[in-house]
């Protein structure tokens, strides 16, 4: 019985994985977390943050969430630490350090 | 030229005459697939020239795609096939060795195309004649591969390719193969079923899941960690298993449809043969033709001719190999494995496993065109007989062989 993308885990058997491992939802890349690759981790200062939003647009993994027009810490549970976002942001409120 | 056949239909159910090739495209005519994503190569070039001509004169409405090599002749078969229509190409050799990649997505995304393999050498030496090298090199790539001696067999097994493909309990790409020129080229006489119970017989496809789909999203051929391909892999395996079911059903119903069955494999004289040959394809009428002539001198000859190579009904011939004594695996294939070819590494596991004691050898034969005659063939059978009596032999041998 194939099983949809959110009960899929790794102790799923393979009779219940959906044929060919076709997915049928959208969106399913938010519920896996590919942060695990990370080695370095960005850290965000949010006394030197003037919320320009330029970071935003930089992040290859769009793991800079924004609500109300106003970024919010990083979501790790996706960003790979390219360190794109250091370089991007005018007022070094962001910084790398090493590991996860 | 024979192309002009195409403008004035064959007529069914009298006999007629065509190349394998115009069979191919007389079976695909009648199912009027949706796309045809094809490069030409020879032998199989014509395909896909016959089905642009059908398409240009209105005869099917079969949206032709000219591609600018076979990887991407595979890869728009794939997305057509996932987006839900009912897909076919056709290659041949170096054309089948450059999809390569694309038929292992093919197999694991469990997309029911159907291929016509025109079998000829793969490169080198350079080469464009008839052996099963192409088509072998594939057989681990998860594909059905069914294979023809004649005309007649690559038209009749055409029309049941999209049946066993398109099968819930299978969704697995087919190839259907003949022999580049012997078959592919060389007109031979033919009877052609009706064009309305053949479309009955194709059926429409109807996936339950697809990329066209309204109101529903998909994701096809997604990155897979190694915490799960292992579990994807055996489900594709038994995927490949529960075909052996759908190939036989498929291939009784077309029995009560045309009056011809098919299963795994055909025996010819093969019940009471103490003395029997294993092969593929179009060699097998060359056989058929040496065992009449020695089963009118009294001798025990037979043929067990393999139609069906994957999946491979290893049991099945095991069983109808029991009463052989000398069994010669003919593979039109050097698999370069210093212990023979493939179909041969299949049938000796086959033997073990079932216990069978037979004296059972190797013969590399036909390979790159090779001509295979019925005298070749009488000497093999000639061999076998010796061996039976206690003569040494090598396991691992060729046919027609300068030496």
């Amino acid at each position: 019985m194939a099983l949809k993308a959110s009960e899929i885990n790794e102790s799923v058997r393979w009779q219940d994985l959906t044929e060919g491992l076709k997915i049928f939802e959208p969106g399913t890349s938010k519920q896996f977390c590919t942060g695990e690759w990370r080695t370095e981790t960005p850290v965000w200062d949010q006394e030197k943050c003037k919320q320009c939003l330029l970071c935003v647009p930089y992040c290859p993994d769009s793991s800079i969430p924004v609500e109300d027009k106003k970024r919010k810490d990083f979501d790790l549970d996706h960003c790979k630490g390219c360190g794109i976002c250091v370089k991007a942001c005018p007022f070094k409120a962001i910084s790398m350090r090493e590991g996860q | 030229m024979s192309e002009n056949r195409l403008y004035t239909e064959p007529v069914a159910g009298i006999p007629d005459r065509m190349s394998g090739n115009e069979a191919v495209a007389n079976a695909i005519r009648q199912i009027n697939p949706d796309v045809m994503p094809a490069f030409p190569i020879t032998p199989s070039t014509e395909i896909p020239q016959f089905v642009a001509t059908m398409i240009s004169n209105g005869v099917i409405d079969t949206e032709f795609i000219p591609v600018e090599s076979e990887h991407s002749s595979m890869s728009a078969a794939m997305g057509a096939s996932a987006a839900g229509a009912r897909t076919l190409t056709a290659t041949s050799s170096c054309g089948l060795a450059y999809m390569w990649e694309m038929l292992y997505v093919a197999a694991s995304d469990r997309l029911p195309i159907v291929m016509a393999v025109v079998n000829r050498a793969l490169t080198g030496p350079i080469n464009i004649n008839a052996d099963h090298s192409d088509s072998m090199g594939a057989r681990d790539s998860g594909w059905i591969q069914i294979y023809a001696e004649n005309n007649q067999e690559v038209y009749d097994n055409f029309i049941q390719a999209y049946p066993i493909a398109e099968h819930k309990d299978v969704m697995l790409p087919v190839m259907i193969c003949q022999d580049g020129f012997i078959t592919s080229h060389a007109v031979e006489n033919i009877t052609l079923l009706p064009d309305e119970p053949v479309k009955a017989f194709a059926g429409e496809f109807e996936p339950e899941h697809y990329l066209l789909k309204k109101d529903e999203t998909m994701a096809v051929g997604p990155y897979a960690v190694s915490k799960y391909c292992m579990e994807a892999k055996k489900a594709q395996a038994e995927a490949m298993k529960r075909a052996k079911d759908v190939i036989l059903e498929v291939g009784k119903q077309f029995g009560e449809m045309s009056g011809r069955s098919y299963g795994f494999f055909e025996g010819y004289e093969l019940e009471d043969a103490e003395y029997v040959c294993v092969a593929i394809g179009s060699a097998c009428g060359t056989i058929k033709e040496a065992i009449r002539a020695l089963r009118a001198r009294g001798i025990k000859a037979g043929l067990l001719k393999v139609r069906v190579f994957r999946p491979f009904p290893a049991e099945e011939i095991a069983i109808a190999l029991q009463n052989a004594k000398v069994i010669a695996i003919m593979d039109r294939c050097e698999g370069y494995s210093a212990q023979g070819g493939p179909l041969a590494a299949d049938v000796m596991a086959a033997l073990y496993r079932a216990k069978n004691q037979a004296e059972a050898f190797n013969v590399l034969y036909g390979l790159s065109g090779r001509d295979v005659q019925v005298e070749d063939i009488e000497s093999l059978y000639a061999q076998m007989q010796q061996i039976a009596e206690g003569a040494a032999y090598e396991t691992y041998q060729y046919m027609g062989l300068r030496e």
